[in-house]
């Protein structure tokens, strides 16, 4: 019997009795990171890092919860678990399974290039390793984040000297909290749409220091905002909230704006290749680390990475789960629950809206 | 050569840095003013021999290309040591070579270029040949890159290689992507030559109208200095010169709201291709809406030569047109007459009058013959379907059956130039009246007036307008009798009112990935109608959809896959669409025996289910009603 078994729950661990980021609800689950596609609400238990657990609350509601420390193992029903950092956001970790010295690892989401807030990944020695491969193709090699801060500092003085407003398009969890001390070196006018800001609260309120930013108050003078920075989630540069801001500019941080198509049918003034995810090299130094001898693959480009792993002479296959998209991701399309449920329309109810189970959330 | 160090250091305001940066800023910004801003800092900030070469490449000329598509694929499939199965996945998420192999290659510095060039250079001689033949970096200009370009174009491939693996070596990813855009051709950023025109126009404090002239027609970026270009002499030796066209939009609202009928002229609208007609220095020249000079492609256009006067320009349809054999045949007889004619005249001037009048004769023989067919087309001609011209266009030498079966003609509705000189600023109906003479004087059988069309009312028009499709038309054009021939697409004194297109409801069939700002999308489809209980395919569509639907589509494409074929995935078929097209002709090329003219995606019919798509039967019957 496998350690760990790819159900139409999600990735279950028969000997131990729990799921790992299941997709429907279930008695027992160990959740890698708050990402709506990997954290969903229903089950009857939580397991997870202590920073994930305040972001779970925010966005699953009050549940019976147990966190963890990285490194920290508890045994259940005699099946060891610990948490390892996987540096994709804060609290993410990769889920560490032991039976009968058997060691299998699930990545959840994860980076390899330590970002400063998220923890630096920590490659895990294991006998079966379950990766993501979100950015499974070799057209994507990320700049190291200094290169690209370096960029998006330059643009935000460029619309400085211009008078116009930088509109930063990260996702609400993860990439708006990291490109904040960037930001902070070039703008003491940090401005977060509600959605941006319900998060950034429950970070600060869990002891996470951020640099000061200030919510953007719908009743606010339009002066407030001249010149300033915004960040908000996808979908709000497509509101009609986003014309408080005018003049100004907007920039989207994601991976997929490696592909200049993307950027131009997201139809921003500047991309960013800022990603929270392995890029090609990632991948497979992270594979290489684990010293796995059998790899399974998860979304993303699942079919491409397997398929060279498997030439490369490294066990592999594809598995079917309902994280992130199909086989060849969502580029851009629709992305945080936040900005498809909880457009800040001014009526203050964002935080309840983002309570609602996200209906097509896809985080990259 | 000292290796390759020497080149790893960038510089990023070189030539091509400056050059990468205003494609990279072009590419993403979403404004007018944005581009045209980028376009005019490029012009300030750059050297006058790289200005050159961007007004060329974004108004269509570009290199010949020295190396292809494939060459530099295998070398840099080499390089990565990818293989090569990923490569192309690679490829058709990116959808542009030039890019994907931009991201692919290692960066700048990395070891792996070191290691390239120690293989490539074991001997000493070789080493010194090829690094003094393909010194890679030159002063780091656009213009040296694209001289070095046209230059190894002589060389054995190994010196090629040798150039295009040394400039990726020292190029960032912005300048390696713009360098194979350059090798591969095909700019297509977004900019247009209006824009071109504009910038160059801010930069020069000249008006657009003037800019617009000077640069179009027949110059050598490698030759022609910045100045001479933009000044008065510089391409005005260049007797083949074409005057920018003036284009129309389309009509949106009733023709009523352009005021009274009379001020106005009506021609149908001719599914060709634009192109302008020039004899000068006693030669003819052919251009085409592109720009591009296709003189030699239309050797039929020759016969049009000695009746043109000296310093002429004609702005017109270039077009199949039916001559049938009889038709030919008398044309001939009575073109040798004529010149019989003509030669007596000559030597007589006497009895010129007389001639004269005899030598008209044989015009009006032809208009009567072709009176049989006055009731398919517009005017004394029978257009083609414009699959007929595209079996010619593109073709550089054209054999005898081509001219036979597919002769292109030229149908003429305005005069630009008069004598060798400039006659735009004069209204249309004084160029009109002097474009009937000439024409009219020429008599050949594929050169013809544009018809106009008689009627006292707007709804007298529009019912006119109706036929349009029987005659070969897409609808009618509207010009203000008043107005000066115009630079470019502007509102008011032109209009194109176009009929409504053929509709057919089709089900998706395949879908494969798009390019460009669709790249990692299935945005390209064919669609099927039903023959009897099975599927035929019948034509593709790219466009019609709106982002949020393409997404959605894209979404179905990707959970209803049933086979992979390459980038092809075939679909469920499931979703209806409702297809509109211009025109449509047989066609022994496709399985349907139909081929569809600007085929587009109407609108996502969700209401209807694949059951009651339409049949082959359904476009038969459209093939015999407007297909002939």
């Amino acid at each position: 019997m496998p350690l760990i078994e790819f159900t139409d729950r999600g990735l279950y661990c028969p000997q131990g009795a729990f799921y790992i980021d299941p997709w429907r609800p279930v008695d027992k689950a160990i959740i890698t990171h708050a990402h709506s596609d990997h954290a969903r609400a229903g089950s009857k238990y939580y397991l997870c890092h202590h920073l994930t657990l305040p972001l779970l609350r925010l966005r699953l509601g009050e549940y019976p919860y147990q966190s963890l420390e990285w490194g920290e193992t508890i045994t259940i029903n005699g099946v060891k678990v610990s948490l390892h950092p996987a540096g994709h956001i804060i609290g993410s970790s990769q889920v560490r399974v032991e039976y009968q010295g058997e060691v299998w690892v699930v990545s959840g989401d994860y980076k390899t290039e330590n970002d400063g807030i998220s923890g630096a990944f920590e490659p895990v020695a294991c006998h079966t390793f379950i990766t993501e491969s979100t950015f499974g193709l070799p057209i994507y090699n990320w700049k190291p984040q200094k290169e690209i801060f370096a960029s998006i500092q330059s643009w935000v003085k460029k619309n400085q000297a211009a008078g116009k407003t930088s509109v930063l398009i990260a996702y609400s969890l993860g990439k708006a909290q990291r490109i904040l001390p960037c930001l902070s070196e070039v703008s003491d006018r940090i401005f977060l749409h509600g959605a941006v800001w319900n998060v950034h609260q429950t970070l600060v309120d869990a002891g996470i220091v951020l640099p000061p930013v200030q919510r953007v108050h719908l009743d606010a003078p339009k002066e407030t905002f001249s010149s300033s920075v915004v960040i908000a989630p996808s979908g709000a540069d497509e509101s009609p909230w986003i014309k408080r801001f005018q003049p100004f500019e907007v920039g989207v941080c994601s991976g997929w704006m490696q592909v200049r198509g993307n950027v131009r049918r997201r139809n921003a003034d500047a991309g960013y290749a800022l990603s929270d995810h392995a890029d090609w090299k990632g991948l497979l130094s992270a594979i290489k680390a684990t010293k796995a001898e059998k790899v399974f693959v998860t979304h993303g480009f699942q079919a491409a990475l397997s398929r060279f792993l498997n030439e490369k002479g490294i066990w592999a296959a594809e598995v079917k789960t309902e994280y992130g998209e199909d086989e060849e991701g969502a580029p851009a399309l629709a992305e945080e629950e936040g900005a498809l449920n909880g457009k800040d329309n001014g009526t203050g109810q964002e935080k309840q809206v983002q309570n609602e189970p996200p209906v097509n959330s896809r985080e990259e | 050569m000292t290796g390759i160090d020497n080149y790893i250091a960038t510089e990023s305001s070189s030539g091509m840095g400056l050059f990468a940066e205003l494609v990279v800023l072009l590419g993403t910004s979403t404004k007018t003013n944005d581009k045209l801003e980028a376009l005019t800092q490029y012009f300030k900030a750059s050297i006058d021999k790289d200005k050159v070469w961007v007004v060329a490449l974004f108004s269509g000329r570009r290199p010949k290309r020295t190396v292809n598509a494939t060459q530099l694929a295998v070398w840099s499939l080499e390089i990565t040591s990818l293989p090569s199965w990923l490569y192309e996945e690679s490829y058709h998420t990116v959808g542009d070579l030039a890019e994907t192999i931009a991201l692919l290659l290692p960066d700048q510095g990395d070891p792996v270029w070191k290691s390239l060039t120690t293989i490539e250079r074991t001997e000493e001689d070789r080493m010194n040949e090829i690094g003094q033949r393909s010194a890679a970096k030159g002063d780091g200009s656009l213009a040296y890159y694209l001289a070095r370009l046209t230059e190894i174009g002589k060389e054995e491939e190994i010196i090629k290689k040798d150039f295009i693996v040394q400039c990726w070596a020292h190029m960032n990813r912005d300048e390696r992507f713009v360098f194979n855009k350059l090798i591969t051709g095909g700019f297509r950023i977004g900019v247009s030559q209006k824009m071109i025109v504009n910038a160059l126009a801010k930069t020069t404090a000249t008006s657009a109208a003037v800019i617009a002239h000077r640069i179009s027609g027949n110059w050598d970026p490698s030759t022609i200095s910045f100045d001479s270009l933009l000044s008065e002499e510089g391409t005005g030796s260049d007797i083949s010169r074409p005057y920018p066209f003036y284009l129309a939009y389309a009509l949106e609202d009733e023709p009523a709201a352009l005021g009274n009928p009379e001020e106005w002229q009506a021609e149908w609208k001719w599914d060709g291709i634009r192109g302008e007609l020039i004899k000068r220095g006693g030669q003819l020249f052919v251009w085409s809406r592109g720009e591009e000079l296709i003189t030699d492609r239309l050797p039929e256009y020759q016969a049009f030569s000695h009746g043109l006067p000296e310093g002429t320009v004609l702005d017109g349809e270039i077009i199949g047109i039916a001559v049938s054999r009889e038709l030919r045949a008398v044309s001939g007889e009575l073109r040798a007459a004529s010149d019989e004619l003509r030669a007596a005249s000559e030597g007589s001037e006497a009895v010129s009058d007389e001639l004269r009048a005899a030598s008209e004769a044989p015009s009006s023989k032809l208009q009567a013959t072709s009176e049989g067919d006055q009731q398919k087309s517009g005017g004394g001609f029978k257009v083609l379907p414009f699959a007929a011209l595209q079996t010619r266009i593109g073709r550089k030498n054209v054999t005898k059956k081509q001219l036979t079966e597919a002769p292109v003609g030229f149908i003429a509705y305005d005069l630009l130039e008069y004598e060798g000189v400039d006659w735009r600023e004069r209204p249309l109906i004084e160029r009109r009246t002097q474009l009937e003479k000439i024409v009219s004087a020429i008599n050949q059988p594929l050169l013809h007036l544009s018809p106009i069309i008689s009627y006292d009312t707007w709804e007298e028009l529009a019912a006119q307008r109706l036929q349009a499709r029987d005659k070969g038309s897409e609808g009618v054009m509207l010009k203000k009798k008043g107005s000066p021939y115009q630079v470019g697409r502007k509102r008011g004194d032109w209009w194109k009112w176009k009929i409504d297109p053929l509709v057919i409801d089709a089900v998706m069939v395949y879908a494969q990935k798009g390019h460009g700002r669709r790249s990692n999308l299935y945005t390209d489809y064919t669609f099927a109608v039903k023959d009897g209980d099975k599927l035929v395919t019948f034509t593709k569509a790219y466009s019609g959809l709106t982002d949020k639907e393409l997404g959605e589509v894209d979404a179905f494409v990707k959970r209803n896959s049933l086979e992979k074929f390459g980038p092809v995935r075939t679909v469920r078929p499931e979703l209806v669409f409702e297809i509109a097209f211009e025109g449509i002709a047989a066609s022994g090329r496709h399985k349907s025996g139909v081929a569809l003219r600007f085929p587009r995606i109407n609108r996502w019919r969700k209401d209807k289910k694949p059951e009651e798509i339409n049949t082959l039967e359904d476009l038969k019957k459209m093939l015999e009603l407007h297909g002939k």
